[in-house]
């Protein structure tokens, strides 16, 4: 076997804090301090070259801003991102020369959650595959974009013909496949998806999955996928990465993940999901909700919900170290082995 | 539907439903020939992708269609009682008393001016012959039932001062505070993170067991009626084409259409390389097929489905409108 590449996608460190305070005169008022909220607090990740990781967790936990920072839509306040070996953003990306930089990001492109509000209404969708294109090569001739355009509609199962066409004379899910088309049209190697299916029909969004499994084999393509539908990152995940709070608590292979989760956040994130198999099952009622993000807990922010909180858990942040049987997990509780790893496939329950 | 299996006397009956709107351009159905029951204390999934029509099947059970929609035919009796001809005051007392409801944002069934206190005390004043104590000690009581914490506290907070699934049961507490017979849920769990709509659906099963209250519940997520349910509805363009017990329409459907739909949900437990894909998208309203309106999408349409629409037959525990189920 030849020597491994460097991970396509890296993240070392990666935070970013938001200031949400009050306007200034309001704060020199009601003397109140300035708020500000960490979505991202210290993010280690990596994305190996045509593999698809999922990224899952509940509103809030800044899965989004994950992808955002990839993107280059924020800046991150610490820690670096780095795409092929070159730091894109953050620490030691001044060194790298805009041109490079540039280069690199045309390599990467982003797919989002809402097909009505991601295409302008008034462009012919022929124009909204071209504008990347054109954005990026403006000398291209203009049969030669006109060709392009017509294999990706082709390419996303819709017809050349459609291109004449305004968004509002789709459905969601043609919409989604435009979508699509758009951020295939520079070629890029990465895709970040972020939520690319929840505004669909579970039919359309069965055409939408396999349509991008289709794309990833045909054009090797990496994904980073968004998603808080569990059933959804395991069916096109191969690993996922589950967030709370800003932080990345569990990462493993997607079939580990959902058969022996180490993570009590992962196994009461599974345990709560409505599953056709598992009607009947008895399940441990989930207690609590997410802490408010500007006021997060000392610790490990999972502690007030977790059943195997110590005091520990109360006042040390726990990281992710790897665990046995592979994958990694920051929790005191899984590392310290005061928690049983589950049998396998605890949570596949068979219908009863 | 044809066949009545169901012991007990319907809470609700629905027969032959028909919701129309009329347009500029013609009148658009949305509602055909629906037709099931809700026995008391059962709990009736009703699901289908956006427009197939669930949604507005409920709003026509609670008399809340939004004009110009309009019952155009069908008759809906409540307790035996005929309730879609009733005058509008004669419904909204309906309405509260012995139908709930709760929708998908608990933002707009909460008035954001009001205490939540005040909102529970009014909905229980209007429907019930309390005095203003006790209404108070009936609604925190209701509060504490759906799980808030110090209820005593929350009762003078406004509603902006809960998180999305505490807003969620302050409204279920308001759909019960004058202990209704059926509750109407449409999409109760979809604008909720997964932990905190499995709270509420535990709140709505302990529910119905406690107090032997129906629920019609519309979603569109099978997970959500796998484990909620006690039977399910299917619709497709406007129509229910299957009704059955929940284990059977997930496991054994019998439809084409419910076929492809359960095998186009991803799973949390099997592994599937494809899912399946039913090509196409269902006809907008003013396009609706003739004969059986799945026919342009269905891998196993013969002849007679482009030309006769097939009613919903009994088979096993299940009906089903498809030619191929009939013998």
């Amino acid at each position: 076997m030849p020597a491994p590449l460097p991970p396509l996608v890296q993240l070392s460190d990666v935070a970013r804090t938001f200031d949400v305070s009050p306007p200034w005169l309001e704060r020199a008022i009601g003397r109140q301090p300035k708020a500000l909220l960490q979505a991202v607090a210290g993010v280690d990740l990596t994305i190996a070259r045509g593999e698809t990781l999922g990224l899952v967790g509940e509103s809030g936990c800044g899965k989004s801003t994950i992808a955002r920072l990839i993107v280059g839509l924020h800046a991150p306040t610490r820690g670096t991102i780095t795409f092929d070996g070159t730091p894109l953003a953050g620490h030691g990306a001044a060194q790298t020369d805009p041109a490079t930089s540039r280069a690199l990001r045309r390599r990467m492109q982003m797919i989002f959650q809402d097909p009505y509000a991601s295409l302008n209404p008034r462009w012919r969708v022929a124009d909204i595959v071209a504008e990347p294109i054109l954005a990026l090569e403006p000398e291209a001739a203009k049969g030669d974009v006109r060709r392009r355009v017509a294999a990706l509609l082709e390419q996303v199962r819709l017809a050349p013909e459609d291109g004449r066409r305004y968004p509002h004379q789709f459905s969601g899910g043609q919409r989604q496949r435009i979508s699509i088309a758009r951020a295939l049209s520079t070629q890029p190697e990465f895709l970040v998806c972020d939520e690319p299916t929840s505004a669909l029909d579970v039919s359309v969004q069965a055409q939408v999955l396999n349509l991008m499994r289709d794309l990833q084999q045909r054009m090797g393509l990496t994904y980073l996928f968004i998603s808080h539908n569990l059933a959804v990152v395991r069916h096109i995940a191969d690993r996922v990465g589950v967030m709370y709070l800003g932080r990345i608590v569990e990462v493993a292979p997607a079939r580990q993940l959902f058969a022996r989760p180490r993570h009590p956040y992962t196994r009461m994130l599974l345990d709560a999901v409505p599953d056709l198999a598992a009607a009947g099952r008895r399940r441990v009622a989930v207690a609590g909700e997410v802490p408010n993000p500007l006021d997060p807990p000392a610790g490990c922010a999972f502690h007030p919900r977790c059943p195997h909180a110590a005091d520990r858990c109360r006042s040390e942040i726990p990281v992710l170290r790897p665990v046995a049987g592979g994958g990694e997990a920051a929790c005191h509780a899984v590392l310290e082995g005061r928690l049983p790893v589950p049998p396998p496939a605890a949570v596949a329950a068979p219908p009863a | 539907m044809t066949a009545h299996r169901q012991r007990t006397p319907p809470l609700l009956a629905v027969k032959g439903l028909r919701v129309e709107f009329p347009t500029r351009r013609g009148t658009l159905t949305a509602v055909r020939d629906v037709s099931f029951e809700i026995a008391p204390g059962e709990v009736l999934g009703v699901v289908g992708e956006s427009g197939a029509g669930k949604s507005l099947t409920g709003a026509a059970v609670i008399g809340l269609l939004d004009p110009p929609g309009r019952i155009a035919a069908g008759q809906i009796h409540l307790a035996g009682r005929r309730i879609d001809n009733l005058p509008y005051e004669a419904m909204r007392r309906i309405r509260g008393r012995e139908i709930g409801a709760v929708f998908q944002d608990p933002l707009t069934s909460l008035n954001p001016l009001y205490t939540i206190g005040r909102q529970l005390v009014e909905t229980i004043t209007t429907h019930l012959p309390l005095d203003a104590r006790a209404a108070r000690d009936r609604a925190i009581g209701l509060l504490e039932e759906v799980g808030i914490p110090a209820a005593g506290r929350r009762f003078d907070h406004y509603p902006h001062q809960f998180s999305g699934g505490m807003r969620q049961r302050v409204v279920i507490a308001l759909a019960l505070a004058a202990n209704p017979k059926l509750i109407i849920a449409d999409e109760p769990t979809t604008a909720l993170d997964v932990s905190i709509q499995m709270q509420i659906i535990e709140l709505i099963k302990r529910l119905t067991r406690d107090h032997g209250t129906a629920v019609m519940l519309v979603t569109h997520d099978m997970g959500v009626i796998a484990e909620t349910c006690d039977r399910v509805a299917v619709m497709y363009a406007g129509r229910m084409v299957e009704i059955g017990p929940v284990a059977d329409v997930i496991h054994r459907p019998l439809h084409p259409y419910t076929v492809g739909l359960m095998g186009s949900i991803p799973s949390l437990t099997a592994d599937r390389e494809r899912l399946t894909q039913i090509d196409g998208t269902m006809p907008r309203l003013d396009a609706i097929p003739q004969g059986c309106a799945f026919h342009p999408r269905c891998p196993q349409a013969v002849p007679r489905c482009r030309r006769e629409r097939p009613e919903p037959v009994a088979v096993g525990a299940s009906d089903v409108a498809c030619w191929l189920r009939r013998n």
